[in-house]
Order: C-alpha cells, then structure tokens, then sequence
C-alpha cells in the first residue's frame, strides 16, 4: 500500500519556546513529551529499586528504615506501570497512529494537551506523598504495596491522601488518552482503510484503549471509597463497621489484572511490527493475531480473583478462576508461535529493535511458565507473596512491556529524529540490559521457592548469596540505563541520516502510511487524507 | 481536507466520545454503587458473616443439639483462639486453650473478658472456622457471638459458647480451629486508631 501525499506548506514551522510545549495540540510534539516524560520516570524510578536493591544487599537493616523501604516498594511498582510504561506507550501510540493511519492529527488534540499535561502534576504528588513523610505529625508512610490494601491504607498517614489524589489524576489522564486514542482509531483513517488493513500496533492499542476506559473508573472508584473511610467516617471497607476489606481487593484487582494487558498489549502489537520487517516477511496470521487479542481482553476482564486465592474464597469460585487464568495462555502462547512462524525462512537481520524482539519471545514465554505455576491453586497457596512472585511478573513486566518499548524505540528513533542511531552501542546495550535482567530476577526464583517473602525489608541469611547476585545483576541493568539514554541523545543531536524508510523490511513489516512520510516527518502530516492505492 | 468531509468527521468524533464517556461514567457507577451491594449480596448468600447481622452462622436450636450420633471411633482437636481488631481494650482469652472430643458430643467451654479501659464499650465478636470444610459441621447453640457483648469499665464476665461438631465431619479432618475476632463497634473511636491491629494468639 503506498500513498499520496500533498504537503501544505502554510504554517508548518512549530511555534517556538515554551508555548510550543505547554499549548501544544500536535500529536508528534505531545508524542515526544509523554515520551521524555516516561523516561524521567524510568531513572526516578529506577533509583528507587537500586536503593531497594541496596539494603537487600545484606540481611539486617542498613540503609533504610522498613517503613521508608515499604513506602520505596510502594512507589517503584507506581512509577514503572503509571509513569513509564503506561506513558511511554501512550507516546508511542500520539506519533506513530496518526501517521499510521494516514490522519492528520489526534481526534481531540486539546484533550490530547490535557491529558499529558496532567502526567507531571499527578508525578509531583506521587513525589510529595513520598517526602511528607519527613514532615512531623503526618503519620506513618505508605507502607502498604501498590496494592493499597486496607485495612492499613485506612490507617496510614497523610501520604495516602496525596496517593490516592495521584491515582485519580493518573486515571483520568489515562482515560481521556484513552478516549482520544480510540476515536482516532475508529473515525480518522484515511479513507479505504478498512479496520482490518490497520498494522498490529493501532489494534494493540485499539484494545488497550477500551480495557483502560473499562478498568479506571473502577480502580478510580475504589480509592475514592478509601477516601471516605478515611475521613468520612464510611466503612466500605471496615468489617467493624459492616463492611469488608476482601472488598477492596476484588476492585483493585478488576482494575489490576488486566492492566497487566494494558501494559504487555502495546509492546505486542510492536513486536507485530518489528518481527515481519527484520524477517523480511509478512505477518503470520494477522487475522488470528487480532482474535486472540480480543480474546485476551475479554478473558484478562474476568479472571482477576487469582490474585486472592488466599482469601478464602469458596471453592466453586476458586476452581472457575483458576481454569479461566489456565485458558489464558492459550490465545498468548498462539500469538507466540505466529511470531516463530513469522521468522521461520524469513532473511532475518538482526538490528538491535529485532534482537529486543527475539528476547521478549524467549524471557516473555518464562514468564507464562511460570504464570501458569501461579494459577495453580495448591501451588499458589505455597508461592503466594513470595520472592517467586517478584520473579514471575517482572519477567512478564520487564521483557513484557519494557523490552517491547524499547524495541519500538530503536525502531522509530530514526523514524522521529531523522537520524540513525548507533547500531554497535545499541547492540551493547541490548546485550547489557538483558544479561543484568537475568542476573536479577532469575534467582528469585529460588529464594522465593524457598521461601523468602516479598516486602519485607530483611530475610533470613540463608538467602544471602541469590539476593547479593540479584543486586549485583540490578546495579548493571540500572547503569546499563545510562547507555541507553546517552544513544537517545547522541540520535537527537546527529548521526547518518535516515531515509523515509530506514529498514529493508520496514513496508512489509507494517501496511501503515507511516513510511511514506520523510524522516523526521512534517510537523503536519497527512492535512489532506492520502489516496490508498 | 472538504468541510463537508471535516463536519461530518467532528460529528462522528462527538458520537464515539459521548458513548466512551458514558461507558466510564457506567463503570464508575459499577464500582462504587453497584459493587458494594453486589458483593455483601454474594456473601450473604453464599454464607459469609456480616456484623450487622450478627455471628449466625452455624446457629441450632437446643433441640437439635443432641440429635448428631456420638462417633467414639474418632477423637477431634480443637482449638480455641482470638484476635482483637484495632486496639479494643478489653483483655480476653479463651479459658480453655485446646480440648479433645468425639464427633456429636456436647461441649461447653467459656472467653473470659474484662474491660480494662475507662469507658463503656460495645463489642462484637465474629467467628471464624479452620479449615473451612468444617464450618458447616460446626454447630452452636449459645455463643457470646449472638449478641454484641456490653461492659462497662472494670467490669468483666465469662462468656460461654455451647457447641457441637456433628458426625458428618469429614474422615481426614482431625483438628479445628475456632478463631473469634473481637471489634469495638463504635465506629468513631475506630477512625481516631493510629496503631496496627495487634494479633493476639491465645495459643
């Protein structure tokens, strides 16, 4: 498929200074902010589990008090999912789904200023519930995971507060990218654009978008519950007062487990991408690969209870979330094989974005090993809150959902920059980041067979060697960072020139217009609909 | 891009939006208004305790007290325990800590509670059963859980609790644990509680 295009040339300098950034209504500008955004986040957050990963170092308190430490826990998981993936991906999606779909911007491009513009503004609350600790008087921090669990959500201090106003900002912000992201989906293609001529990646983000406006409100509303226990004398969630704290649990995780397919969708949908263009050959199955994400969106709604089987649930219940969450990896492991069978004969190259590709397949299907242990009840009674967990979901997580990002921006630097970025230290970083992975997280899995649970700022010294491996290996992936954003920058600033179509593959990789347009594109694109031929 | 084309697009925008907007609106609603409800429906129905009702569960009239045939084949544990929720100053403890008996026979045992504050308090106590495959073999015909328990400062009584485990119970169940949690049901006095609730294992 190829296009059209005629550029208009009146107005196509962005305005300059600050208001380019604070009023902007472009799509690739707002892009790039969310995508700035995520990566501030990513190193605030990063340094959060390297000081986690520093008192681990040893048994024994050494550098943080447990309630500090919990509150770090608390907020690290918050950061990564709300103020990293989450937006990154939502970058993603402003630059390349318009561009994609041959529109010439967002739906709604002020909604689309608002709903970054409320990013820092919730980031600053997260940050301040974390120091007003240091305030007297305001009562003990948000020890409580970012599962916000009450009965102690209730009784913590002013932190909670100031967290719960994050997540309502958060949610919001989420909800109207969301909105504006499927309407553009559904009303802005060009015209002949059928929904089923659309590359992997708007459909990725075509589900996301519904799960996100399906699941918020509801996350939105249980913390406004915690609100009004907290001071509004309700008990929702207070079993003194006729309510139930298993309550809570049951919102949060309907928001909770599908938001892990809000978090994993994106980055299938550019492995849907990267994959056919380094193969040099189409999709495999793209029909199947967009029923099976359906499928996961409707299976991810209505499996959430497996992270409650120690609450005594009766066991008719059990049994029927335990089977749905086992059915769970059959549309994911199918979508896996239509990757392998994408490869398969394909003239694979192996560019940095293509070998993040292959180790998300490889790390991303040990992670579904051991998600399926976990929906075992009889084992997950033994595993639950444990150190195997934190293994389980930040292989899921981090290959999942980062390592599928970072793939899209080793893919499209060139595409937004208009410069090539350098391959060799791409390489190095690929080879880096996912060797310290491994060193991290692998062990954890022993020491959470053994028992060691998560937390839970000290631990019995008989864990001694698997966490001081595991800190060692969390140091190197938390530098390794530091590359990554010195090739971003080294790309912005310079380097060969990209043509419109970087990659050899890149027209077979995807159906979108995305590679009609010149490297870097217009800052308008697309303001007279591309003809399809 | 013609106007017609641009009108007829910001039209269907405004239509998709508004039905998003609602199905966030709807959600919203689920989760606050239709879930609580939902859920204490559910629990009930399925036989969970609320205290507004009372700890009812596994309630049986004197009557039927005697009717479970002893099993002198068998010889079951059971153990007596309690929790107190948020910092109720009562001081509580079960006056016989573990007992052995046969399926169908009548025992009765007491919690001994004093009042150690300055105040009146009102408390409910809500019963728990370990595993919970033996709830429903699990029968009372008086237990201090049937009311909210009142007293006033310094005062202190010994609750009793009648029971029964019926003959029915399982083969490969040989020791139970009965598990009180004690709540002040004084709501406000709850919200003012800065401290973690303390287990308090009777064991």
């Amino acid at each position: 498929m190829s296009a059209v295009t005629h550029e208009e040339h009146h107005h196509d300098e962005p305005p300059k200074g600050f208001k380019r950034w604070l009023y902007s209504t472009n799509h690739k500008d707002i892009g790039t902010m969310y995508l700035v955004f995520a990566l501030v986040m990513l190193f605030l957050g990063g340094a959060m589990a390297m000081l986690i990963r520093a008192e681990l170092y040893m048994p024994g308190l050494q550098i943080l008090d447990p309630d500090l430490y919990n509150n770090l826990v608390t907020d690290h998981a918050l950061i990564m999912v709300f103020g990293v993936v989450m937006p990154a991906a939502a970058g993603m999606a402003n630059w390349m789904i318009p561009m994609m779909i041959g529109a010439p911007d967002m739906a709604l491009p002020r909604m689309n200023n608002m709903s970054f513009w409320l990013l820092p503004a919730a980031a600053v609350l997260l940050v301040s519930s974390l120091l007003v600790q240091f305030i007297p008087g305001t009562g003990t921090p948000v020890n409580t995971g970012w599962t916000l669990y009450p009965p102690l959500s209730v009784q913590v201090g002013l932190g909670m507060d100031l967290l719960i106003f994050t997540v309502h900002l958060l949610g919001i912000s989420s909800i109207m990218a969301s909105i504006n992201i499927v309407t553009t989906i559904l009303n802005m293609r060009a015209p002949g654009m059928k929904m089923m001529d659309m590359p992997l990646f708007v459909w990725a983000w075509f589900f996301t978008g519904l799960l996100l406006v399906i699941i918020m409100p509801v996350l939105a509303g249980g913390v406004t519950m915690l609100l009004f226990d907290r001071h509004f004398g309700t008990s929702f969630f207070d079993a003194a007062g006729g309510g139930d704290p298993v309550l809570f649990q049951h919102l949060f995780w309907f928001f909770g487990h599908p938001e892990v397919y809000v978090l994993l969708l994106p980055s299938i949908g550019v492995l849907g991408l990267v994959i056919p263009t380094f193969s040099r050959k189409p999709l495999f199955g793209y029909k199947p690969l967009v029923y099976f994400m359906g499928v996961l969106f409707v299976l991810g709604l209505i499996v959430w209870a497996h992270h409650q089987y120690t609450i005594g649930m009766s066991l008719g219940a059990t049994m029927y979330f335990m089977i749905g969450t086992i059915m769970i990896s059959i549309p994911i492991g199918l979508m896996i094989f239509n990757f392998i069978f994408t490869m398969w004969r394909g003239s694979m190259t192996f560019e940095t974005p293509m070998l993040f590709a292959i180790a998300i397949i490889l790390m991303f299907s040990f992670a579904g090993v051991t998600g399926v242990m976990l929906a075992v009840v009889p084992a997950d009674l033994q595993y639950h809150d444990t150190y195997f967990v934190v293994a389980h979901f930040h292989y899921a997580l981090i290959p999942g959902a980062v390592f599928g990002l970072y793939a899209g921006v080793f893919y499209w630097l060139p595409k937004w920059t208009g410069h090539m970025y350098d391959e060799k230290l791409g390489k190095i970083f690929f080879w880096w980041t996912t060797l310290a992975f491994n060193m991290t997280f692998f062990p954890q899995h022993f020491s959470g067979l053994a028992g060691m649970p998560r937390r839970i700022v000290d631990y019995n010294i008989q864990f001694i060697e698997f966490n001081q491996i595991s800190s060692i290996g969390a140091f190197a992936f938390g530098l390794s960072h530091l590359l990554f954003l010195y090739i971003i920058i080294k790309t912005v600033k310079g380097g060969e020139k990209a043509p419109a179509k970087p990659w050899d593959g890149a027209q077979i990789g995807t159906p979108g217009l995305e590679w009609t347009l010149p490297s870097p594109p217009p800052f308008h694109s697309f303001t007279t609909p591309p003809k399809l031929k | 891009m013609s106007s017609d084309l641009k009108e007829s697009a910001t039209q269907q925008n405004k239509k998709t939006v508004g039905r998003l907007f609602l199905l966030v609106v709807g959600m919203f609603g689920f989760g606050f208004f239709i879930m609580p409800p939902l859920y204490g429906l559910i629990c009930d129905i399925t036989g969970s305790t609320n205290i507004l009702n009372g700890g009812t569960t596994g309630r049986i009239t004197e009557a039927d007290l005697f009717k479970s045939k002893v099993d002198k084949n068998r010889v079951i544990t059971v153990q007596f325990d309690l929790t107190k929720n948020a910092d109720l100053p009562w001081e509580i403890y079960p006056m016989v800590k573990t007992m052995e008996l046969h399926p169908g026979e009548v025992k009765e045992i007491a919690y001994f509670a004093k009042n150690n504050s300055d105040k009146t308090i009102v408390a409910q106590a809500i019963p728990g059963v370990t595993p919970w495959q033996a709830t429903e073999h699990f029968n009372k015909t008086e237990c201090f859980c049937f009311q909210k328990q009142e007293l006033k400062p310094g005062e202190s009584k010994k609750m009793p609790l009648r029971f029964v485990i019926d003959h029915k119970l399982p083969n490969e169940l040989k020791t139970i644990t009965l598990s009180y949690t004690f709540m002040d049901t004084d709501r406000n006095k709850l919200k003012k509680t800065k401290n973690i609730p303390q287990l308090h294992s009777s064991l």
